[in-house]
């Protein structure tokens, strides 16, 4: 299958990603958000991260600002996706806000072109469950930074076919991407852990037990990590993660993923990580 | 700006990377990349500051991890692109 143009729904951060990650492998991208202030924002970020692509990875295709904004068209309206070959959605981790999106998608959408859910724990097949086409909702996770992280969790819902599981490879394999492929709970493999490693090391942190620096240190020292589970949390966005542990805490029920009471207070004072300049570690240069 | 002094530059670059990562020390060639002192994204911050700190225009053929891996490549990159020499 060929992809002319890649519908990309919420242009936050990880939007934002995907969007520069199309551009850069050369698919058209039609982005959605609420506001022309938004996607203004997101418009510039996208031709930065085009812009400093060589400096991050000698791999990735060099792109220049004018055919970067080629590939982008930017619009308000939903209805402006329904000649796309295929959604990726990644609006808010929120039921409240995915699942409206979801029901207006069905309406405008024609009902073979596939939706790619890009949630971090939300279970794909309630996703799918509001639309009349659950066979072709397939869970995309794509890790921040999108555009230099080669390998992406894929989710089948329970009814997702094995045609919707295909066409997502394809695309991904387009934007040199491997997939690994898992069944369906919230958070599937990656969050499910990684939230627990992150809210825990937020609990030593509150517990006094070592400083922020210490415990990153320790994972990436000892455990041979890249980043540590702090700055991991910094880089994700400490609003996500909190919204991430309470749907996992909501969906198992169970006590393990209550979310650390300094992670929330961090989030309400507005330091939710890097994209603020300051989460469990101050960025005073971001 | 152009009159500025490696020295002054290397300075300004140390001061930089100190203000943003918690460091006992840097040497003027440590790989600030391989030694996982700090990850890729810095690159991008590193790379702004120069832009704004020392008003030269990083060009696409500028973008190599090369130009900013220690304090002495971001200081070389600085002085060539201000008309000080060769590498």
């Amino acid at each position: 299958m060929e992809f002319k143009k890649v519908a990309v729904v919420g242009a936050g951060t990880i939007g934002i990603g995907v969007v520069t990650d199309l551009v850069l492998h050369g698919l058209s991208a039609v982005v959605v958000d609420l506001s022309a202030d938004i996607l203004k924002r997101a418009q510039a970020e996208v031709l930065h991260n085009v812009r400093v692509a060589p400096l991050l990875s000698k791999s990735l295709p060099r792109v220049t600002r004018d055919e970067a904004s080629q590939r982008m068209a930017l619009t308000t309206r939903l209805e402006d996706v329904a000649s796309c070959d295929f959604v990726i959605e990644n609006v808010t981790e929120d039921w409240e806000i995915k699942k409206p999106v979801y029901e207006q998608l069905e309406r405008v959408v024609p009902p073979e072109v596939c939706f790619g859910a890009n949630t971090s724990c939300l279970s794909i097949t309630r996703i799918a469950s509001v639309t009349r086409r659950p066979a072709n909702v397939v869970g995309v996770h794509l890790m921040n930074p999108v555009h230099l992280m080669p390998t992406v969790e894929v989710i089948r819902g329970l009814h997702t076919s094995d045609s919707a599981v295909d066409t997502l490879v394809k695309l991904l394999s387009r934007l040199d991407k491997e997939a690994i492929t898992v069944q369906d709970l919230p958070g599937f493999v990656s969050n499910r852990i990684s939230h627990l490693f992150m809210n825990e090391a937020a609990f030593v942190l509150q517990d006094n037990l070592a400083s922020a620096e210490q415990i990153d240190q320790i994972f990436k020292k000892c455990f041979g990590h890249k980043m540590g589970p702090l700055e991991t949390a910094d880089l994700i966005g400490l609003d996500t993660v909190m919204r991430s542990l309470d749907v996992l805490y909501d969906s198992f029920q169970d006590p393990k993923y209550r979310c650390c009471p300094l992670l929330r207070k961090l989030v309400h004072a507005g330091h939710l990580g890097r994209k603020t300049g300051r989460g469990f570690h101050a960025y005073p240069n971001a | 700006m152009n009159m500025m002094q490696a020295a002054d530059i290397k300075e300004a670059v140390r001061q930089f990377i100190f203000s943003s990562i918690r460091l006992p020390d840097l040497g003027d060639d440590d790989n600030l990349f391989e030694s996982g002192i700090v990850n890729s994204l810095f690159a991008v911050q590193l790379m702004t500051f120069v832009e704004k700190t020392f008003g030269i225009q990083v060009e696409s053929d500028d973008l190599d991890i090369e130009n900013f891996k220690s304090l002495n490549a971001t200081t070389g990159f600085v002085m060539r692109k201000n008309g000080h020499g060769g590498r």
